[in-house]
């Protein structure tokens, strides 16, 4: 852990070292989920709830994504741009070195720039959090640290797996980004808007409803089942198929090195 | 201690064929080609040796470094490295080891140098004390003293070629496999990268692994050279007993005043121009001093040098027997 505050440091100095750049790219990834806002605002101006969500819970559902994503992204940015590492020999590199494989992937890079959007998730919460309508008892308080907690491991969760299918192939792995880059637009809105269909498979197989759409159900007081509030808990089971298809890539990459 | 017992690799490579035709085809069924990178290697390196691995390009020489490094498992064979197997402890195993890739840098582009030495440092958990007594030695050694206070991006190419050397130094390995380490160097780094090299072999017993195609590098460094192609190793032996194979052949060259000389029966003239001749001879037939004596005796000579094949002539001649 001590290892990685170094890690961040270094990483730290060297992005500062392009500020320009940096400022520029942060205020770009500002602007890009900007736009998703306004999508959200424009449509409320026409309806006053979407399945039952008024604009302030769109909101925070909106900011939990937002939020989680950004850090998500911010520090597992070395299994994002994975597929990079290896296609330049980044990673035969790390592995000569005395450390786990998750951790040295891990610490290879960081992308500050991602708090452009989450300052404005933070700007949601700020707003959101009062006007929803939520009295703010502990157990909400806890549902809502849950689902930011669970969140950003479940978003890395699908970055180690992204990782983990570019040990087999290159070409086309942009189809992951359905789900990663996908789950942040469409997670603007609670999942079940999407229909029962997308909703299930956004539950069993690619759990991003449980700490997105289920514990907001609890926050808004639709339901009322404490179980509600421990669902992102249970998304944190997907972390062992994700780490499972890592070590089985992983594996292959040692008898192919490619 | 080194030892490789009949490792073999072999990779399965897509096979891509021209047009588009074939392209689209290749979306659904994909013919594959089987390609033995490693057939059989054995051989054993002793600690404190110094061994040059050298071969044509795509002869096996990486996948051997990667083999030895743990990064690469391979599909049979046994290798003990200090008594461990490199890729079943990988960890423990790379403690013990420095790597130093040509042309793929591991500092930190835009920091200082010794930024990314304390990076290293508490990658390999080296204590401070030791750290700072290797780095000085080190960068003694190596003449860096201001350099490393600089960021990476403005050193040239040299200085950050021996940054590099020492990045891999940091935390004492016993043995440093160097990937082509003089690539792209002027002259003058190149000689301080080898004399730096040879002094570290001398004076801490590190064993030295160097991959190159720089031929001086190995006239310079070692003594033992392994040959690899098409994935066999092809040679293991020392580079005098290779030139002795070689050089039954030497090259007189004597720059002279006045008539062209005479040659004796066993020289064959490779040029004879005014004011110059160069011939070869087989020291066997015609000793040395017999055939300087029999030039000097007709003519005045400016200068004279005797020259043995070099290791280029050799590994090229070596190639060409080998057909790699």
């Amino acid at each position: 852990m001590k290892l990685y505050g170094k890690f961040f440091s270094i990483h730290l100095r060297c992005q500062m070292q392009y500020k320009a750049s940096f400022f520029m790219t942060s205020l770009g990834q500002f602007l890009v989920s900007f736009s998703l806002l306004l999508g959200i605002f424009f449509m409320f101006l026409r309806f006053n709830t979407v399945e039952g969500f008024t604009f302030e819970q769109v909101l925070l559902c909106s900011a939990v994504i937002l939020f989680t994503y950004s850090i998500a992204e911010c520090f597992g940015r070395g299994f994002d741009a994975f597929p990079m590492m290896i296609g330049n020999g980044e990673f035969d590199r790390a592995l000569v070195r005395p450390r786990s494989e998750v951790f040295l992937v891990l610490a290879s890079k960081m992308e500050f720039s991602r708090i452009g959007r989450l300052l404005q998730a933070i700007a949601l919460f700020c707003y959101a959090i009062p006007t929803s309508g939520i009295d703010w008892s502990a157990d909400k308080v806890l549902t809502l640290f849950l689902m930011i907690s669970c969140g950003v491991v479940i978003f890395f969760g699908l970055f180690v797996i992204y990782a983990a299918i570019s040990f087999f192939t290159i070409e086309g792995i942009e189809v992951m980004n359905i789900v990663t880059d996908g789950g942040r637009e469409f997670g603007a809105y609670p999942f079940s808007i999407y229909g029962n269909e997308v909703l299930k498979i956004l539950t069993y197989v690619i759990p991003l409803a449980l700490f997105q759409y289920y514990p907001l159900l609890y926050l808004i007081g639709v339901r009322d089942n404490p179980l509600y509030i421990f669902t992102p808990l249970i998304g944190l089971l997907f972390l062992i198929p994700c780490y499972g298809l890592w070590r089985f890539g992983l594996r292959k990459y040692k008898s192919t090195g490619s | 201690m080194i030892t490789l017992q009949n490792i073999s690799k072999s990779f399965r490579v897509a096979k891509r064929q021209t047009g588009l035709g074939n392209a689209a085809r290749a979306l659904f069924s994909r013919e594959y080609k089987k390609v033995q990178a490693l057939d059989n290697v054995s051989f054993t390196i002793n600690e404190g040796e110094m061994v040059g691995y050298i071969g044509p390009n795509g002869a096996g020489k990486s996948t051997t470094i990667k083999v030895m490094c743990g990064i690469l498992t391979p599909d049979s064979g046994e290798c003990k490295i200090n008594g461990r197997t490199p890729w079943k402890e990988r960890k423990s195993h790379v403690r013990d080891i420095g790597v130093v890739f040509g042309q793929r840098s591991q500092l930190w582009w835009d920091v200082p140098v010794i930024d990314s030495f304390e990076l290293i440092r508490d990658i390999y958990k080296v204590n401070s004390n030791e750290y700072q007594k290797t780095l000085d030695t080190l960068t003694e050694l190596l003449d860096l003293g201001e350099i490393i206070k600089t960021p990476t991006r403005s050193l040239s190419l040299g200085q950050r070629m021996r940054c590099e050397i020492v990045a891999s130094l940091l935390h004492n390995p016993k043995i440093l496999f160097l990937d082509e380490p003089t690539i792209g160097l002027d002259a003058v780094s190149k000689i301080a990268v080898r004399q730096f090299i040879k002094n570290l072999n001398a004076e801490m017993k590190t064993t030295v692994i160097l991959t190159t195609h720089d031929m001086q590098d190995i006239e310079a460094l070692t003594e033992r050279i392994l040959l690899i192609g098409k994935g066999r190793i092809l040679l293991d032996g020392s580079l005098t007993e290779l030139q002795k194979r070689f050089s039954c052949e030497k090259t007189l060259i004597v720059d002279y005043n006045g008539q062209m000389p005479k040659l004796s029966d066993n020289m064959t003239p490779v040029e004879l121009k005014e004011g110059r001749l160069t011939v070869t001879f087989d020291p066997t037939k015609l000793s040395v001093s017999d055939a300087i004596a029999y030039i000097s005796n007709q003519v005045e000579v400016a200068d004279i040098s005797v020259v043995s094949i070099s290791a280029e002539q050799m590994v090229a001649a070596l190639y060409e027997e080998h057909k790699i």
